[in-house]
């Protein structure tokens, strides 16, 4: 149908390579990265029998040692969370998020897709390293390939002898379950996925007392780690903590996966080097997106997800690393940046964002369930040129029913405004009530006169009575 | 309508199995009930509750949470146009109105001859090829209105037969674990001690 500079249609676009470390993306080259066959030909399963050659113990040090952190949003290392569990609680239990559907993100997807044993590799030195017993993959429902891939993958590892019973002929014994979704994005939310892993509906538990660490799937302590997050440590167990921690910097090692979609001349998914690549770098350096389209300019972008306040062109030097971003008012989340050129229109840009968490939230919280939808119908109302001037306090107001006080925005110098830090309060169990609430007030902060074009003034309404 | 059949119902223990509570394979069965008759029908979910040891309503109200999960018949053909951020940015409203024009439905509608609906879908993981799409979740990427009129002219002639299973069936391969390989799913209650390998000494 249409042809894909990133690779092979229908299955494979998306992904470009460069002269950079790789970590998680070494296979990506080669068309039959998702067999055993490609795997064990290219140090597949070598991170296993490292690991598996030390005390558990010293493999848990070694990945605390290298600062790993995860992948999924929160950016929390996945060795410190491994030790989160309480001592002496039995079984532990691995639950892995592959429920990848923060709107601009996807790195997990081409994950499982290319190279699924180097995600099942993860997966057993996680077992092995955090004393978990059972693993549960649990993937999202609309991905059809890469389901496939991954229960394929798992068929030949069993077969192999990589997964089960006595693995490699150890005392290491651990399942592998592949489980898959039917369609929600708020099961991506560590607590909700466990709801939907036990068979209910995907609603967030409250934290606390429900931290995964400590009283998770079944009620006993459970570690839920991300995709990418666990792809990292078959390279790391090759490696060594050393060798990961020479790449980046050294509060964010190693690399990470960044989808840049919008408009750009070269959207893509690329494996970048942690703490390092500034922005200015992944939307306009050559081995990147090489621009803007059309080489208009730059109008905004939203850096970490959907869910992200947004940014323009004053921060585009902000390096792509957690603490940075927060203290510049935004987020990194899952590795998404979503770019805008001067062409977009900025309150309908918001509502495609607003409109997908009000439809995603799971309707447990009010400030979330209530407010999402008000939210997407007043901004429906002003994009649709029907609404007023107090229409746009009202979306604030609302706003800060689900968020109280401050929001994080970003600076701006032509407006004269300065950096509000994330992150912010929040009155629901989980990020989905703030996160349609992020565009609406990225948007109005940074282009209300866009909105103030579209509204009516209040006092300009013609009064007319019911009857004379 | 139908429970399940008895080979889906083989196939339904063995999923069961691999989970140290049932009720866990609640998902799994509904999809597999979807895959046997296109959409889930109220027999499957009483049968589904038995075998996970649930109520029918409870079935039901984990099923309703979750939108692959449909309760009447959809089309053969189910397409989702993406219409999120990144999609809409390089054209998917466009996209929508001429899938409902050529189609002669609305987002949500059916095809009079049942083959194709069309549905507004939310992200669907592939920004960066938008605008996109998913028939019976398999993509096509960076979707022109010529490109899905050759689509709708494929699936009307039947050439994506082979390529696309027909709607409810979602991953055409599935994980089987051997028995003699399996560890086995233990009822967190029955466990009492910790794992052999943490006994401070190398597995291998």
């Amino acid at each position: 149908m249409t042809s894909n500079p990133g690779g092979t249609w229908p299955h494979a676009p998306g992904y470009y390579t460069g002269d950079r470390p790789k970590i998680v993306t070494s296979r990506f080259e080669y068309e039959d990265s998702y067999t055993l066959q490609r795997y064990e030909a290219t140090d597949g399963y070598k991170g296993l029998r490292a690991a598996l050659s030390k005390p558990a113990a010293d493999v848990h040090e070694e990945v605390k040692n290298a600062t790993v952190l995860g992948r999924g949003g929160a950016g929390f290392p996945a060795g410190n969370k491994w030790g989160l569990t309480p001592q002496g609680v039995w079984p532990r239990y691995l639950v892995v998020n592959g429920d990848e559907s923060e709107p601009g993100t996807y790195k997990d997807r081409l994950l499982m897709e290319r190279d699924p044993h180097q995600l099942i590799e993860g997966c057993l030195i996680a077992c092995y390293a955090a004393g978990l017993s059972r693993c549960f993959l649990y993937i999202r429902g609309e991905m059809a390939l890469a389901q496939e891939r991954v229960a394929a993958a798992l068929n030949e590892a069993y077969a192999a002898g990589y997964v089960g019973k006595n693995i490699l002929g150890s005392k290491f014994s651990v399942d592998i379950v592949l489980h898959w979704g039917a369609g929600a994005y708020v099961v991506g939310e560590e607590t909700a996925l466990i709801e939907s892993l036990e068979g209910n509906r995907g609603m967030p538990r409250l934290k606390p007392p429900y931290f995964p660490a400590a009283i998770g799937l079944y009620g006993q302590p459970t570690i839920v780690n991300n995709v990418e997050t666990l792809a990292n440590l078959p390279w790391l167990a090759r490696n060594g903590a050393a060798a990961y921690t020479a790449i980046g910097t050294a509060t964010s090692p190693g690399t990470r996966m960044v989808a840049v979609s919008g408009h750009v001349k070269r959207p893509g998914v690329y494996e970048i080097i942690n703490g390092l690549t500034t922005f200015r770098d992944l939307l306009y350096g050559e081995e990147f997106c090489q621009g803007i389209r059309n080489d208009n300019e730059l109008k905004a972008f939203v850096p970490g997800g959907g869910s992200a306040p947004w940014f323009t062109e004053d921060q585009l030097d902000v390096a792509f690393e957690g603490p940075q971003a927060g203290a510049a008012g935004s987020m990194l989340g899952s590795g998404a940046v979503m770019v805008m050129d001067s062409t977009t229109d900025i309150p309908r840009a918001a509502l495609t964002l607003t409109r997908f968490y009000a439809h995603e939230s799971c309707g447990k919280c009010t400030p979330c369930r209530e407010g999402g939808t008000w939210l997407e119908r007043i901004l429906s109302r002003v994009v649709d040129g029907k609404g007023t001037d107090a229409d746009l306090d009202q979306l604030l107001e609302v706003g800060q029913s689900i968020c109280p006080g401050e929001f994080p925005h970003a600076s701006n110098a032509k407006l004269g405004i300065s950096a509000v830090p994330f992150p912010y309060r929040m009155n629901t169990i989980c990020f989905v009530g703030p996160s349609a609430y992020a565009p609406v007030h990225s948007a109005l902060t940074l282009f209300r006169s866009e909105f103030e074009a579209r509204v009516t003034k209040r006092n300009l309404i013609p009064v007319t009575a019911v009857s004379q | 309508m139908a429970r399940l059949t008895e080979e889906n119902v083989r196939l339904a223990r063995e999923i069961i199995s691999r989970y140290p509570k049932p009720r866990s394979a609640t998902i799994p069965l509904l999809h597999l009930a979807q895959e046997q008759d296109g959409f889930v029908t109220n027999e499957a979910m009483e049968h589904i509750g038995e075998l996970v040891g649930a109520t029918s309503a409870e079935v039901y109200g984990t099923a309703s949470f979750y939108e692959m999960f449909k309760f009447e018949p959809v089309g053969k053909y189910l397409i989702n146009i993406c219409g999120t951020m990144s999609c809409a940015l390089m054209g998917a409203e466009e996209l929508m109105h001429h899938a409902e024009a050529r189609l002669g439905i609305h987002m949500g509608g059916t095809t009079p001859d049942g083959l194709i609906t069309l549905e507004r879908a939310e992200c669907q993981a592939a920004c960066t090829e938008a605008p996109c799409l998913q028939v019976n979740y398999r993509y096509r990427f960076r979707v022109t209105a010529e490109n899905f009129d050759t689509l709708v002219d494929q699936l009307q002639s039947g050439a994506l037969e082979g390529e696309i299973p027909a709607h409810g069936t979602v991953a055409a391969v599935r994980q089987h674990i051997p028995a003699d390989k399996a560890v086995g799913a233990i009822a967190p209650e029955d466990v009492t001690e910790g794992p052999a390998w943490l006994d401070g000494k190398a597995a291998l």
